[in-house]
Parts: C-alpha cells; sequence; structure tokens
C-alpha cells in the first residue's frame, strides 16, 4: 500500500522514504480515499479467483500504509467469502504482550471461517528497531521467545503460566482459539540466513522469500534453502516456500512498458529511498552475514550515486515480470520451477499505480496467466500441510444473507 | 603496555591493559563507544602516578562474553566482577569511565560506593535530556563516526580506521563488522535511547566524582555538563578545549593533568 504522492524531486530532497520521512507528506483526505481503493483491489483478486489476499506490517514508510495489517485483514475477512487471508505477517517481537498476536490471529481466523495464513516475520530493523525502539542484539532471541508464547497459547487447553526473559504471564488463557488445528498455516518471511532454514524445518513452516528484486537474483538463496531442506532429511515439497513477485502484464510487451514503467521505476527509485544507515543497526544481523556482505553503500558518496534504474535493467535482470501474457506466463514458469516453490505472491499492484491500471494487471493475470500455471507441481497438488484448511460452511455477513434487511 | 586475560566468575573473558607500577594506587579506566584505541597516551601518563588497568568490555577486542550481558544490571555487575578478578576489591580504586565506560562506572559507583576510591566521567552517557537529544549512533554511516566523536578530523582518520572515508573496502568492512560487535553489545545499555534511569539512582553516588568534558563534544553536548552538575552538586567540573567526545585521544595530557589533579 504505497503513498503514491511522494514528489519528484524526493530522492534528492529527503534521505529515506523509512522511519524519518516527513509525516508532513501525508495527507488523510486523500488517504481516505486511497485505504479504500486499495481494499478494494484486493476484494477484486477475490472475486477474480486469487487463492489468497495478502497483507503486510510496516511502519513509518512511505511505501507501506499499513502499521497495523490485522485492520485491513479484518475488513477483508468481512468483505470476502473465498480467498485465503494471508497476514505476512505481525512482527511479533513488538507486541507487548505478543499474547495479543495470539488473540487477533484467532480472532482473524475465527472471523474468516479458517481462512487465515499467519506470518511471523523478525522485522525489519527499520521497522524493528528504528520505529518501535527493539535492542537490536535481542531482537532475534525476543522474537524465538515470542513465536514460543504464541505457539504454546494457540496450543493449550488450560491456563499456564509463562516465565519468559521479555514476556511474563501468569495466567495465559488465548481466548478465542482458531478455527484451524493445531494452528493457521504459518509463514517465515526470511533474507537467507540458515538460522531461519533451520527455524522452518524445526517447526515444518513456510519460508517466504519477500525480495522485491526478482527470481532471477533469488536463485542463489532458494538453492541454499533447498539444499538445507535436503541436508534436514526434509521431503522437497514445493509448498515448503513462497515467493515474492512484481508482475505487470498487458496485451503486449510494449504496452507493459508504456502502462506501467513509470509506477514501477516510481517505486525503485522513490519507494525503496531507505538511508543506508537504517539497514543494519550494530547487533542486528550476525556478524557472520554481515562479514559476507560488501559494505560499499555505507561509503559517503554511494549517497550521492544511487543510480535509477531503467525499464530496461528491470525488466532484463528479471526484477519485475512484466509484458505480454506469453512473455509474463513463462517468466513465471522459470521462477515456479528455478526456484521450487508452490506459492507465489503476485505484486500486482507498484508504487503510484492507477486503480484502473491496477485492475487491468489484476485482471489479465488471473484470466491469462494464471490457469497455465494452475498445473504445475502436480506431483504436490494433494499437499496441503501449508494452506488453509476453512470450514465447510461458513457464516456471511448479514446484510449478504439476506439484502431484503437493506 | 602490558597486556593480560582474566576470566570472571560469570564466565567473560576479559583482557586488561595495564600501565605503572603495580604498588602505585589503583585506576581502573573504562574506554568509551569505540573501544580502546591505538594510541595509549592518556593511559601511559595517568600510569606515571597510578597502576592503570584498562579492561575491555566483553564485545571489544579480544574480551569474549557479550552474550552474558543483557541488560543495565549485568553490565554493572560485570563491572564489579571485573574488580574481583583484579583482585581490586580491598584497594578502593579510581575508576575513570570514558563515554559508555563513564555510565558503567556511574552506575557501579551507585551499586557498591563503599567498593570504590574516586569517580571520574569523562563525556559520559547515561542521561537524557529531550530537547538536547543525542544523536541516533545506530543509525551511523561508518564516515560520520569520525565527525561526531573526534574535533580534530585528522585525528578521526588517523585513530579510527575505517570510522572514517576510506578507500580500502576490507578495511571498510572490518570496521562495520568489528562496529556491530561494539555497539551491538553497546546497544544493550544505549538502545534506543541511553537512558536507563541512572539519574532516580544517582543519590546513592557519594564518592568523590569529577565530570570532565571536551568543550567541542557534537555527541554528548555541553548542556549535558550541566545536568551532570545539577545531579552531583558536590561533583567538581572540568571542560577542555580543543577537543570532542574523545578527548581522552584528543587532549591526553590535558585531561591526564585534571584527572592527576583531581585523584591526588
Amino acid at each position: 500500500m504505497p503513498w503514491p504522492e511522494l514528489p519528484d524531486e524526493f530522492g534528492s530532497r529527503y534521505r529515506s522514504v523509512w522511519v524519518d520521512l516527513p509525516s508532513s507528506l501525508f495527507d488523510p483526505v486523500r488517504g481516505n480515499a486511497l485505504y479504500h481503493e486499495y481494499m478494494d483491489q484486493l476484494e477484486y483478486a477475490d472475486q477474480l479467483g486469487f487463492d489468497g489476499i495478502g497483507v503486510n506490517e510496516h511502519h513509518q514508510n512511505g511505501y507501506g500504509l499499513m502499521p497495523s495489517p490485522n485492520l485491513i485483514a479484518a475488513t477483508l475477512a468481512r468483505r470476502t467469502s473465498r480467498a485465503a487471508i494471508c497476514v505476512i505477517g505481525n512482527s511479533i517481537a513488538l507486541y507487548n504482550p505478543p499474547i495479543r498476536v495470539a488473540e487477533e490471529f484467532a480472532m482473524l481466523d475465527v472471523i474468516s471461517g479458517g481462512r487465515l495464513v499467519a506470518g511471523f516475520p523478525v522485522g525489519t530493523p527499520m521497522d524493528t528497531n528504528f520505529c518501535y525502539g527493539q535492542i537490536p542484539a535481542l531482537t532475534r532471541d525476543k522474537y524465538a521467545e515470542a513465536h514460543d508464547l504464541i505457539m504454546q497459547a494457540w496450543a493449550a487447553d488450560e491456563p499456564f503460566a509463562f516465565d519468559g526473559k521479555y514476556t511474563q504471564l501468569r495466567w495465559v488463557n488465548c481466548w478465542p482459539k482458531p478455527i484451524q488445528k493445531p494452528h493457521p498455516p504459518i509463514y517465515i518471511p526470511g533474507g537467507g540466513s540458515i538460522e531461519t532454514f533451520d527455524f522452518c524445518l524445526d517447526h515444518d513452516y513456510n519460508y517466504s522469500y519477500l525480495s522485491f528484486y526478482g527470481y532471477l537474483a533469488a536463485k542463489g538463496l532458494m538453492d541454499g534453502y533447498w539444499e538445507r531442506v535436503a541436508a534436514r532429511g526434509k521431503d522437497a515439497s514445493p509448498h515448503r516456500a513462497a515467493f515474492a513477485q512484481i508482475i505487470a502484464v498487458a496485451e503486449t510487451d510494449a504496452e507493459a512498458e508504456r502502462l506501467y514503467s513509470e509506477h514501477i521505476l516510481y517505486f525503485y527509485n522513490r519507494c525503496l529511498h531507505v538511508f543506508p544507515g537504517f539497514l543494519d543497526p550494530p547487533g542486528y544481523r550476525t556478524l557472520k552475514t554481515l562479514s559476507a556482505t560488501s559494505a560499499a553503500r555505507l561509503r559517503r558518496q554511494y549517497l550521492g550515486e544511487r543510480a535509477a534504474l531503467t525499464w530496461g535493467d528491470l525488466v532484463e535482470s528479471g526484477t519485475v515480470i512484466a509484458g505480454g501474457p506469453d512473455t509474463v506466463r513463462q517468466r513465471m514458469e522459470e521462477l515456479i520451477t528455478s526456484l521450487r516453490v508452490g506459492h507465489v505472491f503476485c505484486l500486482l499492484h507498484t508504487g503510484n499505480q492507477s486503480d484502473e491500471k491496477t485492475r487491468y494487471n489484476t485482471r489479465l493475470f488471473a484470466e491469462k496467466v494464471m490457469p497455465g500455471l494452475r498445473g504445475m507441481w502436480r506431483e504436490w497438488g494433494d499437499d496441503e500441510r501449508w494452506w488453509i484448511h476453512p470450514l465447510e460452511q461458513r457464516v456471511r455477513p448479514a446484510v449478504e444473507r439476506e439484502p431484503a434487511l437493506r | 603496555m602490558i597486556e593480560r586475560t582474566v576470566e570472571t566468575l560469570r564466565g567473560a573473558r576479559v583482557r586488561v591493559f595495564e600501565a605503572g607500577r603495580v604498588e602505585a594506587p589503583p585506576l581502573v579506566f573504562m574506554h568509551g563507544l569505540s573501544g580502546l584505541l591505538e594510541d595509549t597516551r592518556f593511559m601511559e601518563l595517568l600510569g606515571q602516578e597510578f597502576h592503570v588497568l584498562a579492561p575491555e568490555l566483553p564485545g571489544y577486542g579480544q574480551s569474549t562474553g557479550e552474550q552474558l550481558l543483557e541488560d543495565m544490571l549485568d553490565f554493572t555487575l560485570h563491572g564489579m566482577d571485573v574488580l574481583v578478578a583484579l583482585d581490586l576489591t580491598d584497594t578502593k580504586p579510581a575508576l575513570v569511565g570514558h563515554s559508555v565506560g563513564g555510565m558503567i562506572a556511574a552506575e557501579m559507583a551507585c551499586l557498591a560506593p563503599q567498593s570504590i576510591g574516586k569517580l571520574v566521567l569523562i563525556d559520559a552517557f547515561g542521561l537524557w535530556l529531550p530537547e538536547q537529544p543525542i544523536p541516533d549512533v545506530f543509525a551511523f554511516m561508518p564516515y560520520e563516526f569520525g565527525e561526531y566523536l573526534f574535533h580534530d578530523q585528522k585525528r578521526a582518520a588517523e585513530l579510527l580506521p575505517g570510522g572514517t572515508e576510506l578507500a580500502d573496502s576490507d578495511g571498510l568492512r572490518d570496521f562495520v563488522v568489528d562496529n556491530a560487535r561494539r555497539l551491538g553489545t553497546a546497544g544493550k545499555v544505549l538502545f534506543p535511547i541511553p537512558n536507563r534511569r541512572l539519574s532516580k539512582r544517582l543519590y546513592r553516588l557519594t564518592v568523590q566524582t569529577l565530570i570532565v568534558w571536551g568543550a567541542q563534544d557534537r555527541l554528548i553536548p555541553a548542556a549535558y555538563v550541566a545536568e551532570w552538575a545539577k545531579l552531583l552538586p558536590h561533583a567538581r567540573v572540568a571542560c577542555i578545549e580543543n577537543a570532542g567526545h574523545m578527548l581522552p585521544y584528543e587532549q591526553p595530557d590535558a585531561l591526564a593533568r585534571e584527572v592527576g589533579a583531581f585523584l591526588s
């Protein structure tokens, strides 16, 4: 849910789109229209037959208007009837006490009739440390404890005491409980650390790589994941993994460039304009990960150098998948096969794309691309370990059941 | 300088640098945010009068066990544990704490005033003034460390390799990795606001105290000197010109004179 009104000179006038961007750039009246537009688009995707519709959590961020994804998910739970409600997710180290997440996710699962996919991200340093003040070196430890509390709360049949380092509760008694048993499918967004691979495999959670840099760049990381899956002796079900991809479909490749280029460039050149000092607070990443990372972006001259990306760069590098339906389908097949993923988060609204273009993109994808992808991974077709198990008979809002009451 | 490693009862391994004669009065120097830099002149000067012991905090240099330290009490008790490991508990050593080391030293003095002699706080963390927010060191680009910590940028370039604008990529990455270990540790008492409510414990700080500041400290500005002085009315206060936050490295002679005069 990006803010579409960042000024042209945003990148040169402000150091960051995240954490310390001026809040005067937000206009609540424009926001009123925008929230409804974005929620309408998600509901539209449900009508078009997407398996799920997704929301996520970001704070103080010019490309995300969702500090509280659960609020949006709650409206979607009422206004849709079929698609999974994917909250990817709640940054569980930020909730005090984290039992709040167990409760709210349970509410969403119950209201939606068992359609919740529950995501538990550690959270970016911008959100977790700089906006929400968690101590970088203790963030992962706090995350792990919050996870344990939530899972124990969902599993327990009796009240229990939880004596954690960060949270102490004498009476843990999650009320309500989720419909899905033992719990809703759990997705863990990760960035390639072996610790996160293992965490997912220990608990049989889905590993979701939420990259904005496309499937070609993701290959190395996902190969590492699958090597770890094999080394741990787990089956290679593609549903263990998910990937996020920016997609732009039109009637032809040329039309895709004409329609979407400015919006995608808006996203990469303005929405991702993050001050590098916010990317790696000391203590957030392990020293091993840092040692393997280039420090080039931490030079002073880099700040002046953040070169504007072009459409050609983005399409050739597979950062975005864009073009006519055949081009997009072929590239999606490549993505799904090469990364071995059973779930793709299709990012069909990008940057300051208009409502009209977003609906066009979403509809073309649903009608001309999606059907060709449905048959992939047929041999794993009945593997539902990482998908929702809703009630057969789900209650709908009264206005839909009995229109006469209106 | 002599160096050795001691192990605390809790299990941290601490490298300790030493200067001066063993029979001279003991003085413990607790380093700041950036650790012990290569220039040891300040410690050598103090070593002419005192037996100087400079322990490295876990997470810094060759000291390990930072995972044992999680909150302010852990850091304070670690400081006391080091005094035990150095067999200084009966000698009432002077504590000279710089920057985050000053914050820990002040906490130690509040916790166990009977175990230490005099206290010197150099450009110390520990207080927070809403109208004078301390810059967010955790969001610094590497080159900003030099700019904020030093008054003299030439000294910054000499003493903070990587913490200035370096051409050398490996040097920069090494700085980033070491800095992540150092500030990752210090962040447990400094992030996101370097205030662990020391001020409400300062009523216990009854030992003789010197507050000394680099007059051009850009990190913890002069307004904090006034606040320390207000909270510790019995303390002596001094400012030294031509020095920033890294006062012990920028004006070691003037600082050693000031500290020596106060302790003697």
